[in-house]
């Protein structure tokens, strides 16, 4: 479903970012991408819809033919909104109500001036219905997103991303700013809807235990390159200390 | 050591001693050669102090009566020029303010817009009214055309400082559901930049309006028109009855406007 | 209600029939103040001008160029005098603006029934009224020349200063002065060692602020007689001495980019 064949970065500032991912993704698999900060995961799912320009390699999206990283801005506009993406800080439009903000996951589907009037067809907006209900934020869709807590704020940035109809989620630490029970709350969240739509996804996460509980595959990223790749079981002292450097893992392996 | 007594100083604003020196020999020689070079006619100012007693005495009492027609005409004549100027600079600024965002427009069209801002920057309003009134002839179209022109300076350049500063992430997500680039300025920029956007287009209103008290003075129209006949014809109570008045509606829309920007937050 | 629930379905509009109303109404009478302000300054304006303005424009590009630039020798003198203007008015108006700030503050003000209002006043009228028009005034009084100049901007600033340091005075932690209070301080140490060191930044900043823009306005107190290169402006225009007019523009565009680029670097040193 996403292969990447070499995948390289280099920020202008000279700093290499990825230095050569090759990964193979198939549908329906939740993979967590772990490490530590500054390894380059927020970089490398950036790279797979282009918020952040590949420096060299290929992205193969859907099927083998279709190189992410030779389409036009037209095309590319197309493959992004059947990848959807949840961020580290929600990346909710504060200014925006939640109701606006959900449906703003539509834009790649209407045309300018309906989306400036907000007029969104009814199908999308019973789907609306639909995904807040699911996220228990029915009560809430005429609030402005910058009244709503932590939690409920990565919920709607969850909506907006399923209601793009996603093939594939990029998710990028989406517990870095939760507390520890809205953290397990928010990745069962994800998981679930995952395996109720057969959805693909990338979680960048940093906190092991979480990764190892909830994915069905963990990649271990260290300075921009691949050092893990395999089952969550197989994580042993050695390889954490080979992502993350030496300390003690013996209580985070799990068993 | 043990017999020097410790002693403490404020801590001198610039740290450096040969810097403060030098700063303050800098400014000492600045102000010798301005006092240096400035002619000032000592004999006109003291000639010049009784006469201005008389002339300062001349605008009393203020009056309001005898010109009050053309008095009411040049106030309308100025809010109809400031409204009109600033609803079109304002719709002009929108795109020179997203072009002139470093994160926004492509290289060419940053410089393009930085450009425009710099020159419509540059130049008082009086020297652009000079030159649109020679262009386009007296009266208040070619004030509105010099007040817009300078809004677009002013705005596209707080606006676009606006817009550099927004939230990145939330601009980003807008972007990654595939939207297209009106709808992602519309969704990911726009409500950030709405507070300062209402902000500055009150604060110009303001302005406006008090500029369009001194572009009559060269032939701009509106109420500084009415100010400079007064002048000219010598009646000093009916420009001070003017400067009252400009005075008054400068403090009615300071009070409304801070009043709806509390509104809307 | 934004969720609009029909017989079967429900829907949702951003706005419900009301705001929807409410906004098409404001844009309707937004547009109509507009077309009946535009058509007044219409009524006024004689189009064929205004139709023919490019022809114009044209005419008077070309008799600007080329521009005479060895006029820029003497120009040398005027653009100094109009860099004086501007620093010493700025310095002039904010040393005024400093006590009238706290004058006015609400929190520093020795009396808010009698003098806030007229401190507030006197910042006002300073605001409301132009530099030019200042300027004008002025050189009725203390006859043509720099001087008239330098006091205009420096009353102009007065009230440009006055306001943002009173608010910035009103902004001020009022914890840090309680603090200094308890030690028994007395009304001039509270100013020394609780208030000035926290409007400082606020005050150079804004003096900065001011100096940059009244290098623009130096540049036309001139028109008026009050000295620097706006005096020069006005002798060339009415000679029509064009060629000579777009040194002067020339020049007044680098004096205004080289202010803007001093003050970014000092805001830089400082910040
Ligand atoms: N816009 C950028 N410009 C330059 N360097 C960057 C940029 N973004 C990230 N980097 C660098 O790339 C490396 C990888 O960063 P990132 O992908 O954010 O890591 P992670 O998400 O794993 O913490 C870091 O060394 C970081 O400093
Ligand atoms: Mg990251």
């Amino acid at each position: 479903m996403l292969k990447t064949i070499n995948l390289k970065k280099v920020y202008p500032n000279g700093e290499e970012a990825l230095k050569g991912i090759n990964l193979e993704i198939p549908n329906g698999q939740v993979v967590a991408l772990i490490g530590p900060s500054g390894a380059g995961k927020s970089t490398f799912i950036r790279t797979i819809n282009r918020l952040v320009e590949p420096t060299s390699g290929k992205v193969y999206f859907a099927n083998e033919k279709n190189d992410i990283t030779s389409l036009n801005k037209s095309k590319l506009r197309k493959i992004r909104r059947q990848i959807g993406m949840i961020f580290q800080e929600f990346a909710l439009v504060e200014r925006l109500s939640v109701m606006e903000n959900v449906l703003s996951g539509r834009l790649g589907y209407v045309g300018f001036w309906n989306s400036f009037f907000r007029k969104f067809p009814q199908k999308d907006i019973e789907e609306a219905f639909r995904l807040l209900q699911r996220i228990g934020l029915e009560h809430m869709l005429d609030k402005r997103a910058d009244e709503l807590s932590g939690g409920q704020r990565q919920r709607v940035g969850i909506a907006r991303a399923l209601i793009q109809n996603p093939m594939l989620l990029l998710v990028d630490e989406p517990t870095a700013s939760l507390d520890p029970k809205n953290s397990r709350q928010i990745m069962r969240l994800i998981c679930e809807l995952c395996k109720e739509r057969d959805l693909a996804a990338i979680i960048n996460i940093h906190d092991v235990y979480l990764a190892q509980n909830f994915a069905e595959r963990i990649i271990g990223l260290k300075a921009g390159k691949i050092v893990y790749d395999g089952k969550p079981s197989g994580l042993s002292e050695t390889i954490l200390t080979k992502i993350y450097g030496e300390e003690d893992w013996s209580k985070t392996v799990a068993n | 050591m043990n017999d020097k007594k410790v002693i403490w100083k404020r801590k001198p604003l610039i740290k450096n001693r040969l810097l403060r020196i030098g700063l303050i020999l800098l400014i000492s020689t600045y102000l010798l050669s301005v006092f240096l070079t400035t002619e000032i006619d000592w004999q006109r100012i003291l000639e010049g102090i009784p006469r201005g007693k008389n002339f300062i005495f001349a605008f009393f009492p203020p009056d309001f009566i005898t010109r009050s027609d053309e008095i009411l005409a040049g106030i309308f004549e100025s809010l109809w020029m400031t409204i009109v100027a600033t609803i079109v600079g304002i719709l002009i600024s929108i795109p020179v303010s997203l072009g002139a965002a470093k994160n926004i427009a492509p290289k060419f069209v940053y410089f393009l817009s930085r450009g425009v801002i710099t020159l419509s920057r540059s130049f008082q309003e009086v020297i652009l009214a000079i030159f649109f009134v020679k262009l386009m002839g007296f009266g208040p179209f070619a004030g509105m055309v010099t007040l817009s022109l300078s809004t677009i300076g002013f705005f596209a350049k707080l606006l676009s400082e606006d817009i550099e500063d927004i939230n990145k992430s939330q601009a980003e997500a807008i972007k990654s559901t595939g939207s297209n680039w009106f709808q992602w300025v519309n969704y990911g920029v726009q409500p950030q930049v709405m507070p300062r956007f209402i902000g500055l287009s009150l604060y110009r209103l303001d302005i406006n309006f008090r500029e369009s008290a001194v572009i009559g003075i060269v032939g701009g129209g509106g109420i500084g028109s009415t100010l400079n006949t007064a002048f000219d014809r010598y009646e000093f109570e009916t420009a001070a009855a003017v400067l009252i008045v400009i005075i008054s509606i400068v403090m009615i829309v300071e009070y409304t406007s801070s009043h709806l920007r509390k509104l809307i937050k | 209600m934004p969720i609009i629930k029909q017989k079967d379905y429900k829907t949702w509009k951003k706005f419900d029939r009301k705001r929807d109303l409410q906004n098409w109404l404001c844009w309707f009478l937004g547009t109509l103040i507009f077309s009946f302000c535009f058509g007044l300054i219409s009524s006024k304006t004689i189009w064929f001008y205004v139709f023919d303005s490019h022809n114009e424009a044209l005419d008077l590009l070309g008799r600007m160029f080329p521009p005479e630039t060895n006029y820029f020798l003497t120009l040398i003198k005027p653009i100094w005098d109009t860099l004086n203007i501007a620093t010493i008015g700025t310095t002039i108006g904010t040393l005024i603006a400093i006590p009238l700030a706290f004058l006015s503050a609400n929190n520093t003000t020795p009396s808010k029934k009698f003098i806030r209002p007229l401190a507030l006043f006197c910042i006002v009228s300073s605001r409301s009224i132009n530099s030019v028009i200042w300027a004008l005034l002025l050189v009725a009084v203390v006859g043509p020349g720099v001087l008239a100049g330098i006091i205009a901007i420096g009353l102009r600033s007065i009230g440009f200063c006055g306001k943002l340091l009173y608010e910035a005075i009103e902004e001020i932690d009022e914890n840090q002065i309680e603090a200094i209070e308890a030690t028994g301080a007395n009304k001039a140490q509270i100013m020394t060692f609780g208030i000035v060191p926290q409007i400082l930044p606020a005050f150079t900043s804004i003096s900065i602020y001011r100096w940059d823009i009244n290098i623009r306005e130096a540049t036309v107190v001139g028109l008026v007689g009050a000295g620097g290169i706006g005096i020069e402006l006005d002798a060339q225009i009415g000679d029509l001495a064009w060629a000579k007019v777009s040194v002067i523009l020339l020049a007044i565009v680098v004096a205004v980019v080289f202010s803007e680029w001093i003050t970014a670097k000092i805001r830089k040193a400082i910040i």
